[in-house]
């Protein structure tokens, strides 16, 4: 079964990310991968996230696909006019590429080169809404295409985003537009994540809950205080300054399990963003039940 | 410098229709071109009943719109709708002082090449030409939100402070309760027409009729 059949039998899903590297060495990156062949349902691969510049995620798809592995082309706003996330588009379907996640994209200035100009030219609801266009053999102009892509498209949300209706609204607009999956901003509160499933399940869209590997305390102190939506629990602090530094994996491992195992039965898979501790995930996953 | 143009009347009566209205009509500065006929031939054919009217310039002094409204509380409390004819500039002050009544725009603003902005101000206006503030309880989203966005906010702001510039507000959040207390939280639903840049890119000068 691939993503998108997987997507529909109703199935638990479990996705994983990777991350083009700042340069052309993709060996690491492909092999990052590989290892999960057959445990996760799909890849994410990230296009120039946090606004820093790298390799493109549609090259990176392609080589997994080449691998036989499915990728999901994430695909930003930020760098490209409607003209281009168009063309991408098509490009990305000739090359292999069936699933889309599409987002907004973080801001220019959050990045490597802040004095690049920020485009977002579209927003994730309407290259949404245009991608849905290309699927039924049309530009957003209205023009025919010769042969149409077909898709697996997909969107993000934030459940722990200040105003949840407003995350709601959004979400159904994704969804008006085209969505037919949601990943989710990184969850570390089983509590108001139920709450907001339970309001987002009258959708009845597949909605996967997004697992951010802890490295450090200070890094869930970092996004506690600056990462929008994000709140680790202090147990989960106290438990990783605690760890000694050779324990830290060990300890992350068993937080992120306990909340896939927590968040199971609130939503129809998981996400995992391993951040760079991509060798880890298949440890996740045993620990968590899902192998 | 900037051109203001009247909306498309099915546009503007969709909005305003069977509803008892004010209407706040600028003058003008002698930066913005005015499309006066246009204006009273609107005003003149309106069927609504309109319960007061105030004809002023520089609908962008937020004092000097605050004294006015004072001085026209009572028709305005009277008043359904509060219809602004001026810039995009006037119509987000009259909002911002009027937080719990629907103003809506009857204009859009355009580019028109020129020097403009003789002194600092809180508001700004794009003058994009399809004034968004009818959508969004007068606030403007493409130059409160700094990814200039249309169909809600991009998830970044944290206790609502924008992840680009902590010191803002995140626009989508303001927007968010505006509509919440106007009871019009319908309007974020609505899928909005995608920014013409065309309308930008050609001269406005050559427009013609604009220049009235």
């Amino acid at each position: 079964m691939n993503f998108a059949e997987k997507l529909k039998s109703g199935d638990f899903l479990i996705t994983s990310e990777v991350g083009p590297l700042k340069g052309v060495n993709t060996e690491e990156t492909l092999k990052e991968a590989e290892i999960l062949k057959g445990k996760v349902d799909g890849f994410n691969v990230t296009d120039l996230q946090s606004s820093v510049m790298r390799l493109g995620s549609m090259a990176v798809c392609h080589l997994l696909v080449k691998r036989g592995l499915e990728p999901i082309f994430q695909i930003t706003c930020r760098d490209r006019n409607r003209l281009a996330l168009q063309s991408d588009l098509l490009s990305a379907y000739v090359l292999g590429i069936r699933n889309v996640l599409v987002l907004t994209g973080d801001h220019t200035v959050l990045g490597d080169h802040p004095e690049a100009k920020p485009v977002f030219d579209l927003d994730s609801v309407s290259l949404l809404d245009a991608a849905s266009g290309l699927m039924e053999g049309k530009d957003m102009k209205g023009n025919d295409l010769e042969g149409k892509p077909e898709f697996c498209l997909g969107a993000v949300v934030n459940p722990g985003a200040d105003i949840m209706e407003l995350q709601l609204i959004k979400m159904e607009k994704k969804i008006k537009a085209g969505a037919k999956f949601f990943q989710t901003q990184a969850v570390y509160d089983l509590e108001s994540f139920e709450k907001f499933m339970k309001e987002a399940k009258k959708f009845k869209v597949p909605t996967l809950g997004g697992i951010v590997l802890l490295k450090s305390a200070g890094m869930a102190r970092y996004m506690n205080e600056n990462v929008a939506g994000i709140s680790v629990p202090d147990r989960y602090i106290k438990m990783m300054s605690e760890a000694k530094k050779g324990e830290r994996a060990e300890v992350s491992i068993k937080i992120a399990s306990e909340l896939i195992k927590g968040m199971k039965d609130m939503c129809q898979g998981v996400h995992i963003m391993p951040l760079g501790w991509e060798k880890y995930v298949s440890r996740v996953l045993e620990a968590s039940g899902l192998t | 410098m900037l051109v203001t143009q009247l909306k498309p009347e099915e546009e503007i009566l969709a909005k305003v229709s069977q509803k008892k209205l004010f209407i706040f009509e600028c003058l003008g500065c002698q930066e913005v071109y005015f499309p006066k006929k246009d204006i009273k031939r609107f005003i003149g054919n309106l069927r609504e009943e309109t319960v007061g009217r105030a004809t002023l310039d520089y609908l962008c002094n937020r004092e000097f719109v605050r004294e006015y409204i004072r001085a026209y509380s009572k028709e305005i409390e009277e008043a359904k709708v509060v219809l602004i004819l001026s810039c995009g500039v006037g119509t987000q002050v009259v909002s911002s002082l009027l937080e719990n009544k629907v103003v809506y725009t009857g204009c859009d603003t355009l580019y028109l090449k020129g020097f403009q902005g003789l002194a600092v101000q809180d508001f700004d206006c794009n003058q994009c030409g399809q004034c968004y503030l009818n959508y969004t309880g007068g606030i403007c989203p493409l130059t409160n939100c700094t990814k200039g966005l249309l169909n809600g906010p991009c998830g970044g702001a944290k206790d609502g402070k924008c992840e680009v510039n902590p010191e803002a507000d995140c626009a989508w959040e303001l927007i968010y309760k505006r509509l919440k207390k106007l009871e019009k939280l319908d309007l974020l639903r609505e899928i909005l027409s995608l920014r013409d840049y065309n309308k930008i890119v050609i001269d406005s000068l050559s427009r013609g009729g604009v220049m009235q």
